[in-house]
């Protein structure tokens, strides 16, 4: 145990688990959500830009008939960020589009979550609520293409 | 060759002003909103970020707004766009097993496993005129809110696959993935540079390209394995951060056609295959890809070349529209010194043919 505790690659591997969860929420989130969830919290502490906001380019892979070596497909914009708080932990963003102010908020929320004294507000009033419109919207979509089903039937033929 | 011409000046900025003129049209009308153009005209928006080889559906719009509709003209104010950009790198490759369905359609199998849900489509329509389309109540889905959440979806190739009597793409290729954005392709392209090159190409051209070998040019027997929509999570492993982070998620299409081999020397008979992928709901795009695609791989599957959609030079070097659209509509500039120096030429040959007819009369007629 005393071995396990001391790996740091073990106990980043959660760190890291909980941050790519938290990232690829706000990645998928709107940004008017974002903020309405991040307006409501009191005292917030204010992040400032480690380097300037930035667009830029990701080339996006595909795999050679779905499943064999990779290849480029093509590019999109994505926009990154770096926010650091005053207490020292800097949180990091990329997403997809150009909307500089959403890759703000969303290393803001990076950022608050490595802090102690925020995850647990981050978690419960930002994340979990902005996850919830999400699992709402995936399911609008799902149970409406889950309508165009087809459920094949044969006719039997009238033999004995 | 070209030469400056002045005394345009003018004339080009009145011209353009004009163009905005005419882009907003009757002025009567509300202007529209690049968000509408992403609401409700979603193809268009999809094949200007598949040609313009850049997903941003915001931007799309807006260049096709600013095209009046034109999409050549917006795929190029898109590329353009894009060379203003730094890279930042490159994705891990998108997992399309672990696509969230919006569509799944199989023509080789009938009961596959995860099944077919037909989507938003136009198959089955009657293609008659609907003058009702903003009628209330016409566009309101009917979800089915019994269904079952799926794991991911197997894909048909795999069903063959257990078989083998499907070829198996090789998941190595030697150093990274080609990249055409870099460096320009050479002959013969491995499958990787051909397929990016087929991704962003017109799809108009792959669309005559495709049906030119179902009519007989370089014929492969094809079948829609699968084709595939719906939205795939993407991944990129930032430095500075330590791990993959995810950026979001993007629409795909994927079409997987199945095609007859007979085999050769060395390959058994099995059934090869033949990929699209595009952004978007793009499944024209996705089947006539798939088409060529298959077609160009001739070569490498010890299958004679005689078609026009196996010539790998021929079809990867005109592929592209943005490209194409440039040289073609060039002829359009001012080409007055290129004229002028045929023009003397041809009065030189001309009174070189006519003192010649001038010679042989006189000698006739002596």
């Amino acid at each position: 145990m005393l071995v396990l505790a001391k790996d740091m690659r073990i106990e980043s591997e959660t760190e890291t688990a909980g941050r790519r969860r938290v990232m690829a929420v706000l990645a998928r989130s709107e940004r008017v959500d974002i903020d309405k969830q991040i307006g409501a919290i009191e005292a917030l502490p204010r992040g400032r830009n480690v380097r300037p906001v930035q667009i830029g380019l990701v080339m996006l892979r595909g795999r050679i008939a779905g499943i064999g070596a990779p290849f480029n497909l093509g590019e999109a914009t994505v926009t990154r960020a770096v926010v650091r708080l005053p207490t020292g932990e800097t949180g990091f963003s990329y997403v997809f589009g150009r909307d500089e102010e959403k890759a703000n908020r969303a290393a803001l929320v990076d950022a608050l979550w490595q802090c102690p004294k925020w995850r647990a507000t981050v978690e419960s009033e930002i994340i979990a609520p902005l996850a919830q419109m999400l699992r709402r919207k995936d399911a609008v979509a799902a149970a409406e293409t889950a309508a165009t089903r087809v459920d094949f039937f044969t006719l039997v033929r009238g033999e004995d | 060759m070209y030469v400056a011409v002045k005394g345009g000046e003018r004339a080009i900025d009145a011209a353009h002003r004009l163009l905005a003129r005419a882009r907003r049209g009757d002025r009567s009308l509300p202007p529209v909103e690049s968000a509408q153009i992403v609401e409700q005209l979603t193809l268009a928006v999809d094949r200007v970020m598949v040609e313009g080889s850049l997903y941003d559906r915001e931007l799309a719009a807006t260049a096709i707004k600013q095209a009046r509709g034109d999409l050549i003209e917006a795929i190029f104010l898109v590329r353009a766009y894009r060379t203003t950009l730094a890279r930042f790198g490159y994705s891990d490759p998108v997992e399309t097993r672990e696509m969230k369905l919006a569509r799944r359609i199989s023509a080789t199998f009938k009961d596959l496993p995860g099944g077919q849900v037909l989507g938003p489509t136009f198959d089955y329509t009657h293609r008659l005129i609907d003058f009702d389309t903003d009628e209330p109540g016409s566009d309101d889905a009917s979800p089915d809110h019994a269904y079952k959440e799926r794991a991911a979806t197997p894909r048909v190739a795999e069903l063959l696959a257990d078989e083998g009597l499907i070829e198996r793409p090789s998941d190595s290729i030697d150093g990274p993935p080609a990249d055409i954005t870099r460096e320009a392709p050479t002959f013969p392209a491995r499958r990787d540079a051909r397929l990016q090159t087929l991704a962003r190409a017109d799809e108009g051209y792959l669309l005559s390209l495709g049906y030119s070998t179902q009519r007989g040019y370089g014929r492969s027997h094809p079948f829609v394995g699968e084709i595939r929509f719906g939205e795939v999570d993407i991944e990129f492993f930032a430095e500075e951060v330590g791990f993959a982070v995810p950026l979001g998620r993007i629409r795909l299409t994927e079409c997987e056609m199945v095609n007859q081999f007979k085999g050769s020397g060395t390959a058994p008979p099995q059934f090869t295959t033949g990929y699209g992928l595009a952004f978007g709901q793009s499944e024209r795009k996705a089947i006539a890809m798939a088409l060529v695609d298959r077609a160009l791989r001739a070569q490498e599957l010890g299958e004679e070349c005689v078609a026009p959609a196996q010539d790998q030079e021929f079809v990867l070097s005109h592929a592209d529209n943005v490209q194409a659209t440039g040289f073609v509509e060039h002829l359009k500039l001012p080409h007055y010194v290129d004229f002028q120096s045929e023009l003397s030429l041809v009065r030189l040959l001309r009174a070189e043919f006519d003192a010649a007819q001038t010679t042989l009369a006189r000698e006739a007629a002596e």
